[in-house]
């Protein structure tokens, strides 16, 4: 069966489209960060100090998401802190 | 006035050194004196793409060291009278390419050719830094495929910044060429397009270099496309887009294969 036809079937839609547009989007973003400190990584080091400053952390208890987006962007920083330490805080205090 | 070229490109594998290759001897058919510089230390290929890599004595690095004279260094090219190579160093470190001694190169480079034309490594460290620190000119090679688009445009900004010339106020001159540019992909919307590519990266197109087995067979044989067959479609492509850089105006087309009628002949009974 050729190409054509097969992608026809298929219904597949020209994939040349889908590559401008994430590129106008990603260059755009990266255009605009150039030169400048990288915002989100420099909250992202500071909340970690900030945490780390209380709570012994555990790197592989730390899970932190970034999504830049069109008009806004998320950082999602997921720290796990153990129960016990809240006690151990109490017993202390 | 000597013009300093470099042909970069962030990502590897886009077609830097057979473009070096191919644009340094157009331009010295035209009876331009023409310098190739390898700035891709440890991993010098453009001594074979140019065929002369049995001929390397002395090196960029030896240069810049001292240890030999420009003129030891240079190899002369056996077909063309106007061409000449300056080679990488395969062993010593990308670390020697100091910006004074890089700098001191290309002046005394300037002051004997019509074109110096440096092809820098892959990536954004040092070795391609070197090679766009001091030029007038950029060819910034690009592949229709987002990952090359992405990198040219990282580049483009390298170059808009981090050269001599962008430090004094002054531009760096870019051009785009597109490689491996295949026309009925690009109809059919599998490949992004001359225009699409143009747009994004808002830069003037010097050529469209098409996909052809000409410049594998070229590299095979340690020649430049331009030469090893002049009628094909990649080496006249890389003819004009010399002829654009030495500033004459020229319709911008795709060329394509010529087939005689033998060709599509054998090529229908083979299919």
């Amino acid at each position: 069966m050729s190409m054509g036809l097969l992608r026809l079937l298929r219904g597949n839609k020209a994939s040349a489209p889908v590559a401008r547009e994430r590129l106008q989007i990603l260059l755009a973003h990266e255009r605009g960060l150039r030169g400048q400190p990288d915002l989100l990584g420099v909250l992202r080091e500071e909340i970690l100090a900030v945490v780390s400053r209380h709570v012994t952390l555990d790197p592989t208890k730390v899970i932190v998401r970034l999504d830049r987006g069109d008009e806004v962007s998320t950082l999602e920083v997921d720290i796990e802190v153990p129960n016990d330490f809240e006690r151990k805080r109490a017993a202390a205090g | 006035m000597a013009k300093v070229l470099v042909v970069t490109s962030g990502k590897g594998g886009v077609g830097k050194t057979t473009t070096t290759a191919a644009l340094g001897a157009a331009l010295a058919q035209r009876g331009e004196k023409v310098v190739v510089v390898d700035f891709d230390v440890g991993l010098r290929n453009l001594d074979l793409v140019m065929g002369a890599e049995r001929r390397v004595v002395f090196d960029l690095i030896n240069v810049v060291q001292g240890v030999a004279k420009l003129p030891q260094a240079l190899i002369k090219d056996k077909r063309l009278e106007n061409l000449w190579l300056l080679p990488a160093s395969q062993t010593r470190d990308k670390d020697a390419l100091t910006e004074e001694g890089v700098g001191k190169v290309i002046d005394d480079l300037r002051s004997r050719f019509d074109w110096v034309i440096c092809d820098s490594p892959a990536g954004i460290e040092r070795g391609a830094s070197m090679a766009m620190r001091f030029a007038d000119e950029a060819v910034i090679v690009t592949n229709p495929e987002v990952s090359s688009v992405r990198d040219s445009d990282r580049i483009i900004g390298m170059l808009d910044s981090k050269t001599v010339r962008a430090e004094k106020g002054e531009r760096v001159e870019k051009h785009i060429l597109i490689t491996r540019y295949d026309p009925s992909r690009a109809a059919r919307g599998e490949m992004l397009t001359i225009d699409d590519i143009l747009e994004i990266l808002a830069t003037p197109l010097l050529g469209i270099i098409p996909e052809s087995q000409d410049v594998l067979r070229a590299s095979n044989v340690g020649t430049p496309v331009t030469l090893s067959n002049a009628e094909g479609a990649p080496a006249r492509a890389y003819i004009d887009a010399a002829r654009r850089l030495c500033g004459e105006t020229i319709a911008m087309q795709v060329p394509t294969e010529r087939k005689g009628f033998m060709d599509r002949l054998l090529r229908r009974r083979a299919a």
